[in-house]
């Protein structure tokens, strides 16, 4: 089965690339952009039948590989 | 022969350029991404650098600038622009130059010396130079060259490729590849030859005592045909 | 409003008796923002206070020093008015937590420190120890801390020109990530951290403020709410675009003379770099915190003065000039806030929604620091082991040679520094890989040499030794280049200084570096200390890492190390007893890891080191290399895979067997080519200074050979020694 992933940095930890791509929104004339946080998507197919066992395994994955919890958070779709 | 050099606040081979140019005889000016004129010049160059940090994708916030829509009037009307690495992306980016430069292939930043063919000498750029291989730098994460099938074609039947990575005797194959770009891409011009884009800095080689003087050549020639 | 406790004291890595003495000195119990201020000036990281007695040993002068210790870097005058502004510092701890960013952190804060006193940096070296290859983490710590290196310096576009990696168990659990920088400032134009004036604005410039790097991950969670894991999070991230914005802003501001110091925002940000202005000025200071740009809401004045966001700067202007200085911040979109003033209270007052949060005498936070006066034993001098016969009897040269060219410390690091834009900045004329790295000062015919060592080995089985031999490693990798050694800059890493046999270690180091760089006029002009590098109880070796430069008054007259011509002479100067104890023969071939490291003789150390620049400068050498890990033959192989060119060794005579010659370590040699027509007058100059020397042999071919010992082609020791990195990290 077929799960997403969304990683994302931490609320707090600064974003530069999220910062540099707000300032060049807002002087595109998008004015009312406050904030942008940029983050990774993953599309992750695991050959397992149980949703359970595949999102505990997925969690494995997050938290060993695809984020580093130093700095980002996951979200398991 | 006169020549300005776009700095972005995050440029930074802006300094290495204008040494370059003012060597080989240009009377340099250097333009700021803010100002929304450039001084009247033979030649526009995009250094290399990381324009505006180089978030999002590369080039692409440089792409939005203030000063661009000059560099395109510049170059619509005929006017030689030339990108280097970051300025070659900047050129993908505001659609002057076809296709896009990923992230190489081994994921790595790459500095090093490389040897490139020229395949095409009927413009301004490589005119009068003799040698059919240059000792070259790149430095770069971002300089595989891709595009669609469609664009390639158009690309080759309008013998817009510059110049492809190579070995020393210009065997230009998936061995002599650095960063994996297609067909060993690492300068296109647009259809009209008057824009280059390229991923090696001939700016770094313009002295016995750094990595090597092909780049003189480039510059010499580029003098020349002014 | 929490109410400050011991307990509360101790959570901030307090000792009892450090907090009783801030009670005291206060004459109350500190607010809670007024006991982070303290935590954070009183940890070993701003107070020295292990390390600030024994660094006072320091050989730190000379006629070349304009700016020894004690600022945010040392200046060297290179003649001309052109000085170069030069530190190396540690990032060791968050590099093992987040290597990428704990890495890039660490070169842009040493970039500030440079920027700071009004440098342009022209060059960045690292020295970089990890564990042992085969432990798990070593890869993946590798390959973040290299792109995190990459990944900032090239953005900024600062070349990364010469560096050094280490591997040993002893980092397996502690790495050490040590960046350094050097600037160009005209000696005329140096801005320092010294306060002077009353009511002059203080400015905050850069970067907003957000809840980075707060230190005290164990704090009591009833200070804040049960959120604080991810209202906290403690490592730093880099923001190289915006650093390289700062560095050109702050350039294009000292270009003008509104600045009357300017001070980087490291370690404890907010409250060191203000507390120092002041401190140095023996001013007070008055900050409202309410002006501080945040990048995030509701942040506490605690959290503001401690927060360790990146790329930040204070300034104290001369009145009257902030609207031009803020024209110049707008202009490279970075925030800029007059936060407060210079006062005569010699305190420093932090006032917040107009109520004042803190008040405390700056030199209760400075000069009334605790200072501790460790107890340490001295080492043992090592028993020498003695290698009989037997030892060797098995053993084939050719063998020994291809292990040691693949052992780990000593292999290719191409793969390394070719992740390092090395070349931006069109002056790079000696890349990674030689002696030193060398770039020339922009536009003149000067060029500065530097170079990054340590030997964690030596240290560890004789500080003493060690510390000596650290600086003679480095004062030779600037002669073999053909610069003459001008200072240095060290990054001393230890394990925990509580305990008598690391502080030892560091004592006996640091009275090494002291007695070598005093003798070879050689000064330390800047550095730092980083202890507790220990992991669960266990240490790293003891580390310190030797930053060095020279100057080439000449760039054309610069040497590089790889072999030029067939038929010109090789000989090693200094002399070989074959010093095998602790070397990489007597550990990686023997498996030998006790006995004492080589001797230091710094008598001959100096003499060859001049001599060797004597003959480059009388044109009579064509190549030099110092000989270190590994030995001469290790050595040879190194200049003939580099100039592709092979060696027909001559057979030497004396006593001491082929291994010992081949491998040994011993100090202060180097190898050199030389033209025939040149011999004479070579052997000529050396007589006269009663230098020992040996002809080695002659470029030959594409093999060394020895007799009928060895026999060797270039490719085949190529291949492990260019490779191996490569390998290791995909496999």
């Amino acid at each position: 089965m077929k799960l997403k992933v969304i990683v994302t940095l931490k609320n707090g930890v600064l974003d530069p690339q999220g910062k540099a791509i707000q300032q060049t929104l807002n002087g595109m004339s998008f004015d009312n952009v406050s904030e942008v946080r940029q983050g990774k998507y993953f599309d992750i197919e695991v050959n397992e039948k149980d949703e359970r066992k595949a999102k505990s395994q997925v969690e494995e994955m997050c938290k060993k590989l695809l984020a580093n919890l130093v700095i980002e958070d996951y979200k398991i779709l | 022969m006169k020549s300005s050099v776009i700095i972005f606040p995050g440029s930074n081979c802006d300094r290495d350029m204008d040494v370059a140019l003012k060597k080989f005889g240009f009377k340099n000016k250097m333009v700021w991404h803010n100002d929304s004129e450039i001084p009247k010049s033979d030649l526009i160059v995009l250094p290399g650098g990381f324009s505006y940090g180089d978030y999002l994708r590369c080039g692409s916030i440089a792409g939005k600038s203030k000063i661009i829509k000059s560099v395109i009037d510049f170059a619509n009307s005929g006017g030689l622009v030339l990108g280097i690495c970051n300025g070659f992306q900047i050129l993908t980016e505001t659609g002057l130059l076809p296709g896009i430069l990923q992230q190489n292939k081994y994921l790595n930043f790459i500095c090093k010396n490389v040897f490139v063919k020229i395949k095409n000498k009927e413009n301004k750029y490589f005119k009068n130079i003799k040698k059919e291989v240059l000792e070259l730098h790149i430095a770069h994460n971002e300089g595989n060259y891709f595009c669609t099938k469609d664009e390639l074609k158009s690309i080759e039947d309008n013998s817009q490729i510059a110049v492809t990575y190579c070995d020393r005797k210009g065997n230009d194959n998936e061995e002599n590849n650095p960063n994996g770009a297609l067909k060993n891409i690492a300068g296109i011009f647009n259809k009209d030859k008057n824009i280059l884009g390229m991923m090696p800095h001939p700016e770094r080689m313009i002295d016995p005592f750094l990595s090597g003087e092909d780049g003189s050549l480039f510059f010499e020639n580029l003098t020349g045909s002014l | 409003m929490v109410v400050v406790n011991e307990k509360i004291a101790i959570e901030h890595g307090l000792k009892k008796e450090e907090y009783k003495k801030i009670c005291d000195l206060l004459k109350r119990t500190p607010n809670l923002t007024e006991l982070g201020i303290f935590s954070a000036m009183w940890n070993e990281h701003c107070s020295y206070k292990s390390s600030r007695r024994h660094l006072k040993k320091l050989h730190t002068k000379g006629e070349q020093v304009i700016q020894g210790p004690g600022e945010n870097a040392g200046i060297v005058d290179i003649e001309d008015d052109d000085a170069i502004v030069f530190k190396i510092e540690s990032h060791n701890h968050p590099s093992f937590i987040e290597p990428y960013q704990g890495a890039a952190t660490g070169v842009g804060g040493i970039m500030r420190d440079v920027f700071t006193m009004g440098a342009r940096p022209i060059a960045n070296l690292n020295s970089i120890h990890f564990g042992s290859p085969s432990h798990e983490k070593t890869k993946n710590l590798l390959r973040g801390v290299v792109k995190g290196i990459g990944g900032y310096g090239n953005c900024i576009g600062v070349p990364t020109i010469a560096g050094q990696t280490c591997f040993d168990e002893s980092y397996n659990g502690n790495i050490l990530v040590n960046a350094m920088t050097l600037g160009l400032v005209n000696k005329n134009k140096i801005f320092y951290s010294k306060a002077a004036g009353i009511n002059k604005p203080v400015i905050y410039v850069g970067s907003k403020t957000g809840r980075d790097g707060i230190h005290g991950a164990s704090m009591a969670s009833a200070i804040f709410d049960d959120k604080i894991e991810e209202k906290k999070p403690t490592v730093q991230v880099g923001d190289p675009f915006t650093e390289k914005l700062l560095l050109e802003a702050c350039l294009e501001l000292m270009a003008g003379k509104s600045i009357i110091s300017i001070q980087d925002m490291g370690a404890a940000g907010l409250t060191s770099s203000s507390i120092e202005m002041a401190s140095k000025g023996n001013l007070g200071i008055e900050i409202d915190l309410t002006k501080v740009p945040c990048r995030e809401d509701n942040m506490s004045p605690y959290e503001i003065m401690l927060s360790e966001s990146q790329e930040r700067m204070l300034i104290v202007l001369e009145e009257g000039k902030e609207k031009e200085a803020k024209k110049i911040f707008d202009k490279w979109n970075l925030d800029f806030a007059v936060i407060g003033k210079t006062t005569d209270s010699k305190n420093i007052e932090l006032f917040f929604k107009n109520e004042k949060v803190a008040e405390i005498p700056i030199d209760f936070l400075a000069e009334n620091a605790p200072m501790y006066d460790r107890k340490w034993i001295k080492a043992k001098p090592p028993k020498e082991n003695k290698f009989s016969k037997d030892n060797f009897k098995s053993l084939k040269l050719k063998n020994c040679l291809q292990k040691i060219l693949t052992d780990p410390n000593i292999a290719d690091k191409e793969w390394i520094w070719n992740q390092y834009d090395h070349t931006v900045m069109g002056d790079t004329i000696q890349k990674p890989g030689g002696n030193a790295g060398v770039v020339r000062v922009h536009g003149t015919n000067k060029a500065v040499a530097a170079s990054v060592d340590s030997s964690a080995t030596y240290c560890h089985a004789h500080p003493l030794t060690g510390g000596k031999q650290v600086v003679c490693e480095s004062w030779r990798n600037m002669i073999s280049v053909g610069a003459k050694p001008i200072a240095i800059t060290n990054c001393l890493n230890f394990g925990n200084p509580e305990k008598e046999k690391n502080m030892g270690e560091f004592v006996e180091c640091v009275e090494g570096i002291s007695e070598a760089s005093k003798y070879l006029n050689y000064p330390v002009v800047s550095g730092n200390v980083s202890f507790y590098n220990e992991t669960k109880d266990k240490g790293i070796k003891p580390t310190p890492s030797i930053g060095g430069i020279g100057l080439l008054s000449d760039y054309k007259k610069m040497m590089t190390m790889e072999l030029k011509n067939d038929g010109n002479y090789i000989y090693v100067i200094g002399k070989t007893e074959g010093h095998l104890n602790q070397s990489v023969f007597a550990r990686n071939i023997l498996s030998e890891f006790e006995g004492p490291p080589p001797e230091i003789n710094l008598f001959n150390e100096k003499q060859n080191g001049m001599c060797i620049l004597n003959l480059k400068m009388e044109n009579l050498i064509e190549t030099c290399h110092d000989v270190s890990l590994g030995g001469i033959l290790t050595a040879i192989s190194k200049m003939s895979i580099k100039g592709n060119k092979g060696v027909k060794l001559f057979s030497i005579d004396g006593l001491v067997n082929k291994f010992e010659y081949f491998f040994g370590e011993d100090q202060g040699r180097y190898i050199v080519e030389i033209k025939p027509e040149n011999l004479e007058n070579v052997e000529k100059m050396l007589k006269k200074d009663s230098i020992h020397f040996d002809k080695l042999g002659v470029i030959e071919s594409n093999q060394i050979t020895y007799g009928n010992d060895l026999k060797i082609s270039i490719d085949d020791i190529k291949q492990g020694y260019k490779n191996w990195l490569k390998e290791f990290m995909v496999s």
